[in-house]
């Protein structure tokens, strides 16, 4: 990291303006409108994920019932509205596909991030636009090729969105959906990756040489660091899950054994592969895997941080805690990996030297956690939307956080491997609170985003309300785990888990209300984008660069202005001569701190 | 709203901590030698894990609710956390950092005693298969070696479950092929595990064992059940559609009963 002031070496006209609609609204090179499209994206993943998850949630609580609609859409998945266990798998796969993948990387990272990075470092967009609007429709493309899974004859695949080998690599004969269903998975992830490396790469050379002049990597806003540290992760995670998924196409369709090792026999008859290895999948994915919990959940790091300061009104205690943190979280995210494989038949010992790190982990989270809180310590908080969701985030990380303590430890992941522990984890930390930070930031930025304010009061009517029913969601998940409820069953017949289905139906009905709640938020998205107040350029008086320009911003951000930086973006809570508590980055004016 | 949102966290904890403290939803009672260690180790998490969390959420609620009465002092400023970043940094490293430590170190001495000592030398060796959607189990006779494994002969039709080659195989010809494991009490067995087509997984949490079956790799885990009756051996490796329903039985036997039933399945096979 350096000090030096940073003076754009990029030309001062990266694009011109849109000259027709398609340009403008669709092909477009505007990092705004593409962070529009990455959220809109998004969007429709976690609503089609959403109800997929509904369909589980009722099927598990309930497993005889007949669900109305669901025997049109799928004859044979559901004869008589009665969802099969092949169907449950598939669903199971899908929700979660579209959830890691199209929601949690996507949204707090390409949308915010590609909206607002460029901005936030005082550029007139990206240093590679064409390579911007190509991971967006890359990424649409992916998209695409997954949602076709339902449509083919073959169906979705029902290993699970880690595809585990050789259920993964063998093909139909491994059951429905594994063979063209399992190719399509793989080869919509394998295009996703190339989306995701064309942004990280984007965003990397966005932070490193289009600041503005002033703007040092110290005065970076902590969003900027938060993705710029997501990038980095980005840029190798995905370049191992790529490759991967080309083994796994070349598994089916050109007789090659990657992950296929000899001597396997399916329906009496001898698999016609030898040579490859099964733990080799498992290596290459939770490379990637493990720094992808951290991809999902960093840039919400960085967006509530950003939130908390605008409404606390001050600095965090130390920002340099919470980035030398998150930098340590992205770097410790790649020697944890093999926590998720202590009872794989890996090397007994490579379990405890996974968990050392792993435990190791708890450090950087417990700073971020403990800087937030002791930052709130003396302050007054602005309570409004973007800040309900920043400290439900604190409230749910914490949660999610410390079940880790347990499955850092390989002897007791002896007992909570693979069951409802996991899930009950993973929700918390990866889901909830990232989605948390989603919906701080859209409370947050929606005013710059659209020129348009959202309705406050239903907004803290979605806090309130999604923040009780994801506890009561996935808290109880971790009860099912202690008690060793196996995960990924379409239903419970085991003796032992019978007594547990009361809790899964309390489960279900939680998780039916919460999503429920979710159709506030959207009403208030859309109403608000065409009936919401005119919003002013600064609505929460922030000090980073985006509360510089008009809402929305004009097509060249600074309206063709090269800004100049004096600050960092922590300048709140001082005495200035016009009366404000606040000193933006662009103002000349000497801040009493120096900074 | 800020006190109305530090007592629905304060609420939500207390509530959420109940269910744990109360017991009340239990892993199936261990019946293994090593299991103790196992349930210690989690004990000693839940309660460092437990500490943990309803510290860091009453302080984010107490926090949260004095919020609205915090007022700037004479220079404007506000009250900052005392000690600033550097006690929490230290707090971090102090109170969570050597905590979950120590955790691991501990841990790993239950992890240890399940995967770093070799079975007993007079361990009773017992192979396992699974396959979609059942396990196998097979003892190796009165030779006491089990006849090699002919993946080419294996056969559901023929019930040739292990691709067994008696004709030519003398070690196979006395080997017993069951649906269940059945084990005598008190007894160390060493179990062999092998998948015949994709991973799956042996998980007994009566047992407090749980190993995944590889294709291509040869593992094994060794135990000693210490009580008497039947237990539910599950797959928690996705498997295929009737992975929720892949399950055995785990059948431990006083020694008299064990020996009476491999004379009962060795007249049967």
């Amino acid at each position: 990291m350096h000090d030096k002031p940073a003076v754009s070496t990029a030309p001062a006209v990266v694009h011109g303006p849109p000259t027709t609609f398609i340009s403008k609204h669709v092909f477009s090179l505007d990092h705004k409108v593409i962070g529009k499209q990455y959220y809109a994206l998004a969007l429709a993943a976690v609503l089609t994920g959403m109800v997929l998850s509904w369909l589980m949630r009722i099927h598990l609580g309930w497993n005889d019932l007949a669900i109305p609609g669901l025997q049109a859409l799928s004859p044979n998945g559901a004869p008589s509205g009665v969802m099969t266990p092949e169907m449950y798998l598939r669903i199971m796969t899908m929700h979660a596909t579209f959830m890691v993948f199209f929601v949690l990387t996507t949204a707090p990272f390409a949308a915010f991030g590609n909206f607002f990075l460029p901005i936030q470092v005082g550029a007139e967009d990206m240093p590679f636009p064409h390579f911007n609007m190509m991971s967006f429709w890359t990424t649409f493309v992916a998209f695409c090729v997954l949602v076709t899974a339902f449509f083919t004859t073959d169906g979705p695949p029902l290993s699970g969105w880690t595809a585990y080998a050789p259920l993964s690599a063998i093909g139909k004969d491994t059951g429905p959906g594994q063979g063209t269903g399992q190719i399509i998975w793989a080869a919509a992830i394998g295009i996703f990756c190339i989306g995701q490396l064309l942004g990280a790469l984007n965003f990397i050379s966005t932070v490193l040489d289009m600041r503005c002049k002033g703007m040092t990597l110290k005065r970076l806003p902590v969003t900027a660091w938060a993705w710029f540290i997501t990038s980095c992760m980005g840029l190798t995670a995905f370049a191992v899950l790529m490759p991967a998924t080309i083994l796994l196409i070349l598994d089916h369709v050109a007789g090659t054994s990657f992950f296929i090792p000899s001597g396997l026999v399916i329906n009496d008859q001898l698999v016609p592969h030898s040579g490859g290895s099964t733990l080799l999948w498992q290596h290459l994915f939770w490379f990637f895997g493990h720094p992808e919990v951290y991809i999902a959940i960093v840039p919400g790091m960085g967006i509530i941080t950003h939130v908390l300061i605008t409404n606390m009104r001050r600095p965090m205690v130390s920002m340099k805690a919470i980035l030398y943190s998150m930098w340590a979280l992205a770097f410790l995210s790649y020697m944890v990996y093999g926590h998720h494989m202590f009872v794989s038949g890996m090397n007994p010992f490579s379990s405890l030297v996974f968990s050392f790190p792993t435990l190791m982990i708890t450090i950087p989270s417990t700073v971020l956690v403990l800087i937030w809180i002791g930052s709130l310590y003396g302050s007054r908080i602005r309570i409004n939307a973007a800040s309900l969701f920043a400290l439900g985030f604190i409230s749910m990380f914490v949660t999610g956080g410390v079940s880790g303590f347990f499955l850092a430890q390989p002897s007791i992941d002896i007992m909570l491997h693979a069951t409802y522990f996991v899930v009950g984890h993973f929700h918390m930390v990866m889901g909830v609170a990232a989605i948390f930070g989603i919906f701080s930031g859209t409370y947050f930025w929606f005013p710059k985003m659209t020129g348009r304010m959202m309705n406050e009061t239903l907004g803290k009517a979605h806090f309130w309300l999604t923040f009780v029913g994801t506890y009561c969601t996935f808290m109880p998940f971790h009860y099912l785990g202690w008690a060793a409820n196996v995960r990924r069953y379409s239903a419970f017949t085991d003796d032992y888990l019978k007594p547990l289905i009361p809790l899964h139906q309390f489960i279900t009905i939680a998780a039916l209300f919460t999503g429920a709640v979710q159709l506030t938020f959207l009403y208030n998205l859309v109403h608000s984008l065409f009936r919401g107040a005119p919003a002013p350029a600064n609505p929460w008086e922030g000090t980073s660069l985006e509360w510089t320009m008009p809402s929305p911003p004009p097509w060249n951000n600074f309206g063709g202005k090269d800004p100049v930086v004096y600050h960092d973006a922590d300048q709140y809570g001082v005495k200035t001569a016009s009366g404000a508590d606040y000193i933006m980055q662009d103002s000349p004016e000497p801040s009493p701190t120096g900074c | 709203m800020a006190r109305l949102l530090a007592v629905t966290i304060i609420v939500i904890a207390i509530v959420s901590a109940i269910p744990v403290i109360m017991h009340t939803w239990e892993a199936p009672a261990d019946i293994s030698t090593h299991g103790q260690m196992i349930d210690d180790q989690m004990a000693d998490t839940m309660i460092e894990a437990g500490i943990s969390f309803l510290a860091a959420q009453i302080l984010l609620a107490l926090f949260i609710w004095k919020s609205p009465s915090n007022k700037p002092g004479p220079e404007g400023k506000f009250k900052v956390f005392p000690g600033g970043a550097k006690g929490l940094i230290i707090a971090s490293i102090v109170l969570v950092g050597v905590e979950v430590l120590a955790l691991g170190a501990f841990g790993s001495k239950a992890w240890a005693r399940v995967y770093f000592t070799p079975p007993a030398a007079d361990s009773m060796p017992i192979q396992a298969q699974a396959g979609q959607f059942a396990f196998y189990f097979r003892y190796p006779g009165k030779d006491g070696k089990f006849g090699p494994i002919h993946p080419e002969l294996i056969s559901e039709a023929t019930q040739n479950l292990f691709g067994l080659d008696p004709e030519h195989d003398v070690e196979s010809r006395d080997d017993i092929v069951a649906a269940e494991l059945a084990i005598p009490v008190n007894k160390e067995i060493h179990l062999l595990m092998h998948a015949k087509d994709v991973s799956h997984s042996f998980y007994v949490p009566a047992l407090r064992i749980h190993q995944d079956f590889v294709p291509g790799l040869d593992l094994s885990v060794h135990f000693t059940a210490t009580k008497i009756g039947k237990y539910e051996i599950v797959c928690s490796q996705l498997c295929g559609l009737g992975h929720y329903n892949m399950r055995a039985y785990l059948e431990v036997m006083s020694p008299e009963d064990f020996d009476d039933w491999q004379k009962k399945q060795a007249a049967a096979q």
